[in-house]
């Protein structure tokens, strides 16, 4: 084993050579080579962040919804500020001495090494005098980013905004550094990595007056900016403002959408705020009074607020019904008020006439037939088979999951099933006597108006639909994402969306139909009305519809909170924004009036 | 009489000086790299070097705890340490916290703890353990498998964590196999698989272009290694014996090569695979390929023959350098202290590396010589790849600078080493006896 000792003669010289060859190389680096070092007179390297514009978003039109202007940020490096005139500094910023001191303070307890904000967003008048003289300020310099704005003022929970990213962020991804803008919101949020471009950086030498020396190993170690790409959406921005101006005054949300592809034309949620609000440095002052505002516009009501959807739910139980083969389009039932409150009507001898009248009654009995098949000995048991295939059913429709749409936020709503009322009575502890009031669109039961529009286009489809979405078109030539492009069937057959349409019809265009209100000239409205109790107050007005009858070009949802009757307030509002949307005019003007002048936010409760 | 002994009997002095000298160093340059005029307080525990030096205390205690335990347990408990060591290696993958692309923190409130920094000493105790028990001999292939198996598994599992750099460390142990027996040619082959391995890395993401017909970068790696093979092969062609030892070398090149590629692409995040990448100045972070090393030159080089002096340093505070009290602490050092104060620290290094080895010579314990060797090969290889990377001889691969780089786990981790074998061999007499 002698022989084996010498190797640690071996091994300690290869950490003696690994140590003469470092030495060797520091000697090289720091005494004979003058390349490293940088002149004597203290030049420093300055990193210059060369932000990207962002994307551009433009409506379905090519209307242009959110662009960039510049906006410059005075930057501080305390350390390398020397003596200098405070005085003339301070007028050429238009601030006072006591602002300078305070926000020097505030830099240098951030870093005195660090560049750190010193006045955010100069504009660009003033930033063209203070460049001229800033050289005379040493440690101070200019850092170019854009602001977003919009020029149509609308759509703004649509669109969303942007701010700084935060720490959390700037952890998890890597591209992110403190003080960059980040979708927080909105389509912002959802196409962030689309619309945020990449950034780069520049590299100059700066000497001790604060001069650019010029770019640092000619610009070798520089990376291009590279612009995001431009987004068109869906939206049709004329209709939105409208929809807008409809719902001035009001508290609730507007979803429209082509049934043809899913396209979302429309998405109203009132009261709404103007989105030129949450910009820059106005953030800070904006942001905690729209937060704080008690009618909450920060709130998207269209994908968040979750809704019974009252009498609209009848279109559902019905093709269920039909569909399971418990009812079919000549089935008439009684309007037993005893059952379940209505209110006075011809007998509805058909699935359509029940549809125009809207009877309670009706859909009592066949909700139980959908309910109860029998199928069981104990009514318990068969209750329990018959809902968990009902709730099965009404999945199928994009209710009670969240229709997966490409803005954030989005809620699901709630379908109860049998797992739910197990565990709220216990099982075997229910039965179609207790959940009844599902059948008409009441109880448990939650919907978010974006699914009652898809609602809308399914029925405008016979049968299918395609998640709603925003997204048209990114730059000229990406495609959109696959699941915006796939049909989804919902399981019923065609053949029973004629009597409901049929229905529909009449609920606008037939004497006695509980919309009259939803008629446009020369074009076939179909429309359902609901009014949801609503255990706090006046009941909420709520439609849907689409039009025209044949070949639906718009579905629509419309939902009032506190307005009571459906045929009321929603329904007109409905049929303004398709006569909008299909004609670009409105006949009747004093329908329009009636809706623009209207107030429904202070309604007095019901009691 | 047990009670009563001086645990700091028979202490080796000079090692224990040597490591004071490199904490002491490391902390005030710690100081100096986060320095700020308006928090000069060194007790601000906010602050990273009022954090090191909280640290700096709790390494103390564990020293005092190390010393007071008996030699032997290090030597009976050798394999249940790597085995629980093993375990928290794998706990760290299924439940640890992600901090910048590597899965290899458990976090407790604020505090975080690396359990791959402790899986070095552990690793070098149970090959201590193994190639001390009787009738081993390095020249046997199950020894050498078993071997293999003992440093491959941790150096696999963090690997899997994302950490290149750590995993790269275990190739030091070559020197230790090397010192116990193994052939020479080990040496060589430790430090070709070294540079396979951080030549799949560079190479896999580069596609070549010949003759229009476009190569991946991992395959044409491939193809090199083969064609040298079938040179080699031709010299050789009147020893057939020696075809069988090419062939066998270019199917592990070529699994190792394809292994770190599956490892790439199947089974590490997107964004672990980019922190190695962006390590390994492959992929453009922030600021660009090779911009790291760079800023590292300058700021080393402007320190001139004598440095620019204590707190003085310009491109250190400019946050020029990245990591500047972690894997680049070694620029403030360069530029504060010029050369001279450089070359003394690699002086202190080297007097600490050799003491390590004329000590693990001496001892009369297999197991303590083994590890003994493994001490010194670990502290040697952090030493050869950091200080390497900042003055750009070296790859861009984050690893500490041992007892210098700002740092609990890594600190605590050294220490531990470290008094282990300054336990073991303070015992050396008692072998003896
Ligand atoms: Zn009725």
């Amino acid at each position: 084993m002698n022989n084996l000792s010498s190797r640690q003669i071996v091994v300690g010289i290869i950490f003696l050579f690994v140590a003469l060859v470092y030495s060797l190389r520091l000697f090289y680096v720091q005494v004979i080579n003058n390349e490293y070092k940088l002149n004597s007179d203290n030049n420093v390297l300055r990193e210059i962040t060369q932000y990207p514009a962002r994307g551009l978003i433009y409506d379905r039109n090519g209307d242009l919804l959110v662009y960039n202007e510049a906006a410059y940020d005075l930057m501080v490096v305390p350390k390398l500020v020397l003596e200098m005139d405070t005085n003339s500094f301070c007028n050429l910023l238009e601030i006072s001495q006591t602002e300078f001191v305070s926000k020097f303070k505030k830099a240098r307890s951030y870093s005195r090494y660090k560049p750190s904000v010193f006045i955010k967003e100069i504009s660009s008048i003033s930033y063209a005098s203070i460049q001229e003289q800033l050289f005379q300020y040493p440690g101070f310099f200019v850092q170019t980013r854009t602001l977003r704005k919009y020029p149509k003022n609308n759509a703004a929970h649509i669109l969303g905004y942007i701010g700084e990213v935060n720490p959390a962020t700037i952890e998890k991804n890597a591209y992110y550094r403190s003080g960059d803008y980040i979708g927080k919101s909105g389509l912002e949020y959802a196409y962030e990595d689309i619309l945020r471009g990449r950034r780069g950086v520049k590299r100059v030498l700066v000497d001790v007056h604060n001069r650019e020396k010029g770019s640092y190993k000619e610009g070798a170690t520089d990376t291009i900016a590279i612009t995001g790409k431009t987004i068109f959406t869906t939206l049709d921005i004329q209709l939105q403002e409208y929809g807008e101006k409809l719902m001035v005054n009001k508290k609730g949300s507007i979803v429209a959408i082509d049934p043809n592809t899913g396209e979302i034309l429309a998405l109203v949620s009132a009261p709404s705020y103007n989105p030129n609000l949450l910009v820059g440095r106005s953030v800070k002052k904006n942001y905690p009074l729209l937060a704080n505002d008690d009618l909450n516009p920060l709130f998207n009501r269209a994908t968040m607020a979750s809704y019974p959807p009252g009498s609209i739910f009848k279109t559902v139980q019905a093709l269920i019904g039909m569909q399971d083969g418990v009812i079919n389009e000549n089935s008439g039932f009684p309007c037993i008020k005893s059952l379940v409150g209505c209110h006075n009507h011809p007998t509805a001898t058909s699935v359509s006439s029940s549809i125009k009248m809207s009877c309670n009654p009706y859909y009592y009995s066949v909700f139980r037939k959908i309910i109860q098949q029998g199928k069981h000995k104990s009514f318990f048991k068969d209750s329990e088979v018959g809902l968990h295939q009902w709730s099965n059913q009404v999945k199928k429709f994009g209710f009670g999951q969240q229709l997966a749409t490409d803005i954030p936020n989005i809620k699901s709503g709630f379908i109860p099933d049998v797992k739910f009322y197990n565990k709220w009575y216990g099982e075997g502890r229910w039965a179609f006597s207790t959940i009844y009031s599902l059948s008409i669109g009441q109880g448990e039961i939650g919907i978010v108006p974006l699914q009652m529009a898809n609602l809308a286009a399914i029925l405008a489809n016979r049968g299918y639909y395609y998640v709603p979405h925003f997204i048209k078109r990114i730059d000229d030539t990406e495609h959109i994402p696959k699941e915006f492009t796939t049909k989804n069937n919902v399981g019923i057959n065609k053949k029973y969306f004629i009597p409901i349409i049929e229905g529909m019809e009449k609920v606008v265009g037939e004497a006695g139909g509980t919309a009259r209100r939803a008629k446009i000239e020369n074009i076939i409205v179909c429309g359902k009305t609901g009014t949801a109790q609503n255990p706090h107050g006046e009941d909420h007005s709520i439609f849907i519809a689409f039009a025209p009858k044949d070949n639906p070009k718009i579905a629509i949802a419309v939902y009032v909170e506190n307005a009571g009757f459906g045929g009321t307030w929603a329904a007109p509002i409905a049929s303004l924004m398709m006569e909008s949307y299909l004609t670009d005019s409105i006949k009747d003007k004093e329908k329009e009036n009636r809706i623009l002048n209207a107030n429904l936010l202070n309604v007095i409760p019901k009691k | 009489m047990r009670n009563q002994r001086n645990i700091f009997a028979n202490v080796d002095w000079p090692s224990i000086l040597l490591y004071l000298a490199l904490i002491f160093i490391g902390w005030i340059n710690i100081y100096a790299a986060v320095f700020n005029e308006e928090h000069y307080s060194i007790f601000d525990i906010s602050e990273r070097y009022g954090k090191q030096l909280m640290w700096i205390g709790l390494a103390f205690i564990l020293i005092i705890i190390i010393l007071l335990f008996e030699g032997h347990f290090f030597t009976s408990f050798a394999i249940p340490i790597y085995i629980s060591i093993l375990f928290l290696l794998i706990g760290v993958l299924l439940f640890g916290a992600e901090i910048k692309g590597a899965r290899s923190w458990f976090k407790i409130g604020s505090f975080a703890l690396q359990p791959s920094e402790f899986a070095k000493f552990a690793t070098g105790l149970a090959l201590a353990k193994y190639l001390s028990s009787l009738n081993i001999k390095m020249q046997d292939l199950k020894t050498k498998i078993i071997v293999t198996i003992i440093i491959g598994i941790p150096a696999l599992l963090i690997l899997l964590q994302g950490d290149a750099g750590s995993t790269l460390v275990y190739a030091s142990f070559v020197f230790v196999l090397y010192r116990e027996g193994l052939s020479g040619n080990v040496l060589l082959i430790g430090v070709y698989a070294a540079i396979l391995f951080v030549l799949s890395l560079l190479l896999r993401i580069n596609t070549f272009s010949f003759f229009n017909v476009d190569i991946e970068g991992d395959i044409l790696l491939m193809i090199v290694l083969g064609l040298i093979a079938a040179f080699a092969m031709y010299i050789t062609k009147s020893m057939k014996k020696t075809w069988f030892v090419i062939i066998i070398s270019l199917v592990l090149s070529i699994g190792l090569v394809f292994s770190v590629n599956h490892i790439f692409e199947s089974i590490l995040e997107p964004h672990q695979s980019k922190r190695i990448n962006v390590l390994l100045g492959i992929e453009s972070d922030p600021h660009g390929a090779g911009y790291n090393v760079n800023q590292s030159l300058i700021a080393i080089g402007s320190g001139g023959f004598s440095g620019k002096g204590f707190l003085d340093g310009t491109q250190t505070k400019f946050n020029f350098v990245p990591e500047q009290s972690t894997d680049f602490i070694f620029c403030t050092i360069g530029e504060e202290w010029g050369f001279l104060g450089s070359f003394i620290l690699i002086v202190i290094y080297i007097s600490l590396f050799l003491r390590l080895l004329y000590l693990a010579e001496k001892q009369r314990s297999t197991f303590s010589r083994i590890y003994g060797y493994s001490v010194a090969s670990i502290l040697f290889f952090h030493f050869l790849i950091n200080i390497g990377m900042t003055i750009g001889l070296a790859p861009v691969i984050g690893i500490p600078l041992p007892f210098i780089s700002y740092g609990g786990s890594s600190l605590w981790s050294f220490t531990i080493l470290l008094f282990i074998f300054i336990k073991l061999d303070a015992e050396r007499m008692n072998v003896l006896r």
